[in-house]
């Protein structure tokens, strides 16, 4: 691509990353890291445990700071210190792996506290924004359920509802169905695609290979803290370059080590 | 011997010894003294009619104001002990620590000498004053410790999903930390409410006006008026209506937070 990101056309990238490394101690985790996501893209980051899937997307929205480099959100650097950082996260919505809905809270209290504390809006609207979300996910009957009440995939459709009522302009995924018992992956997954198809710019950190291979517009494979190969779902699972991806995907693939992962 | 017999054995032995104790308990004691001195008749009704309702009175009043002021400092106390600034926690493990391994009878007696050692000064509310406050202040290095687990046993997940919604560090402990927090500290802070009740029973080393007794220094004065110990039975089983259904309480709680998990 050519070099001018600066200018606020519409196909300035959203996300830009340049150059990010983060260490735990010495566990240098994420190793020089460079890569944007244009606005309505959807891009899955595949590759083995451990290699900081994890790790790249809580930079994303700073739950992580890097050591080094640059997280350029919307046009802002959320690594610059004075970058109002609470501010610039009500654009990113996260789904966690865990859930992490708040367990003292219905469903629809879960979607409403972000909309009431930091945007401020009023209880009607809050409530109001909050059930269309419900809704998108499936689970209008559900508003009242304290989330021990709900099934695994329907806590995290309430996740996302909870995430997709700050109305955020980019939403990430961690192994979003990774918790969840085969038969719920599903639902969970529908309702991805069909945020996807509306046109919501999405990062998915996943292991679900037949869902990257329909929705991703890009695919990109990490291992040991670098981007080792990145294209289209048919370049990276279709036909991958890269010896490390080729070995990944013969061990993700292989229907006899489906259980494994 | 199959180790099954031999259980059989131990049990039959057991119960032998407990027999045994009990015969020989009734038959060297002499019950008709023993009664006559802690559960005389007449001695517990002068006991009731001289004020025992009062003196309950005063010991709710002394333990629940020395509470909420343990709860508050405590509670203060405890986030210090989590807070990110050195000296904070620095400050509040010194108080935790020592006012955790003082009697706090001393604590009691150095107040109450508070007024010759600075002339002039006075703890308002006297003598009230000075029983909340050294409850409070002995109260509240435990409630910390009550604080500071009950934080750190809320999952991580929690105030980074708080976070990822754009709720700043002081919305995300106020809203969704503090909330469950509260919640799992309920038990450990109902026993600490049962030990205040007991301790404010050592404000009889203060020496208190009349009007002020509680149950303690109630059935102390009695039981010498009466030269009966009768009167601090009655003191005694007075606590046990307040401790034991708190401690009920505090049971069931546990068991049904047990079954929730
Ligand atoms: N908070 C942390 N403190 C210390 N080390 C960490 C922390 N988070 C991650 N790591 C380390 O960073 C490395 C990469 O972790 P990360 O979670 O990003 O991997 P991942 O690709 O998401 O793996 P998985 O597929 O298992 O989720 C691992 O070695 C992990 O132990
Ligand atoms: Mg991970």
């Amino acid at each position: 691509m050519t070099s001018n990101e600066q200018t606020p056309e519409s196909s300035s990238p959203l996300v830009d990353i340049r150059n990010l490394h983060k260490s735990f101690g010495d566990n240098h985790v994420l190793r020089g890291i460079d890569f944007s996501v244009a606005p309505g893209e959807v891009v899955c980051v595949i590759g083995p445990s451990g290699s900081g899937k994890s790790t790249l997307l809580r930079c994303i929205n700073m739950l992580e700071e890097p050591q080094v480099g640059d997280v350029v959100v919307r046009g802002e650097d959320l690594t610059d210190p004075d970058c109002d950082i609470d501010a610039a996260r009500r654009h990113i919505g996260m789904v966690f792996q865990q859930f992490n809905l708040f367990p003292h809270q219905t469903a629809l209290s879960n979607c409403t506290l972000a909309q009431r504390t930091v945007l401020g809006r009023p209880a009607a609207e809050a409530t109001r924004v909050a059930r269309m979300n419900l809704e998108r996910v499936g689970l209008a009957d559900k508003e009242d359920a304290l989330p021990a009440q709900l099934s695994g995939g329907q806590q995290q459709r309430v996740a996302i509802a909870r995430a997709l009522s700050m109305a955020p302009l980019l939403m990430l995924f961690d192994e979003p169905t990774s918790a969840l018992d085969p038969e719920l992956v599903g639902e969970v997954l529908t309702v991805m695609r069909g945020l996807a198809d509306e046109g919501m710019t999405m990062i998915v950190v996943t292991h679900e290979m037949a869902f990257a291979r329909e929705v991703a517009d890009r695919v990109v494979f990490m291992d040991g803290g670098v981007i080792v190969e990145e294209g289209t779902p048919a370049e990276v699972i279709g036909d991958p370059q890269e010896e490390r991806t080729q070995e990944f995907l013969r061990r993700v693939l292989d229907p006899t080590n489906a259980g494994a992962l | 011997m199959s180790p099954r017999k031999r259980r059989q054995r131990i049990r039959v032995l057991q119960y032998g010894v407990l027999v045994a104790a009990i015969v020989a308990a009734a038959a060297i004691a002499d019950w008709g003294q023993i009664v006559d001195v802690f559960f005389n008749v007449d001695a517990a009704r002068q006991t009731v009619a001289d004020g025992l309702g009062s003196a309950l009175l005063h010991t709710v009043t002394y333990s629940l104001g020395g509470f909420v002021l343990a709860f508050i400092f405590g509670t203060i106390l405890g986030l210090m002990r989590l807070s990110e600034v050195g000296p904070y926690r620095w400050i509040a493990r010194a108080y935790v620590e020592f006012f955790r391994g003082l009697p706090t009878l001393i604590v009691f007696i150095a107040l109450s000498l508070m007024p010759l050692a600075f002339p002039g000064m006075s703890i308002p509310f006297d003598p009230y004053g000075t029983v909340w406050l050294a409850l409070g202040i002995v109260g509240a290095a435990y409630v910390a410790e009550t604080v500071r687990a009950g934080v750190q046993a809320v999952p991580r997940g929690q105030v980074e999903a708080a976070r990822s919604l754009g709720m700043s560090s002081a919305a995300a402990t106020r809203k969704v930390v503090l909330p469950q927090a509260f919640r799992i500290m309920i038990p450990p802070l109902t026993n600490e409410l049962i030990i205040l009740v007991k301790d404010s029973s050592l404000v009889f080393a203060i020496g208190l006006a009349l009007s002020d007794f509680e149950l303690t220094t109630f059935g102390k004065s009695e039981a010498n008026a009466l030269a009966n110990v009768t009167p601090l039975v009655v003191a005694g089983l007075a606590y046990l209506v307040i401790t034991l259904p708190l401690s009920i309480l505090v049971q069931r709680m546990e068991a049904s937070t047990a079954k929730g998990r």
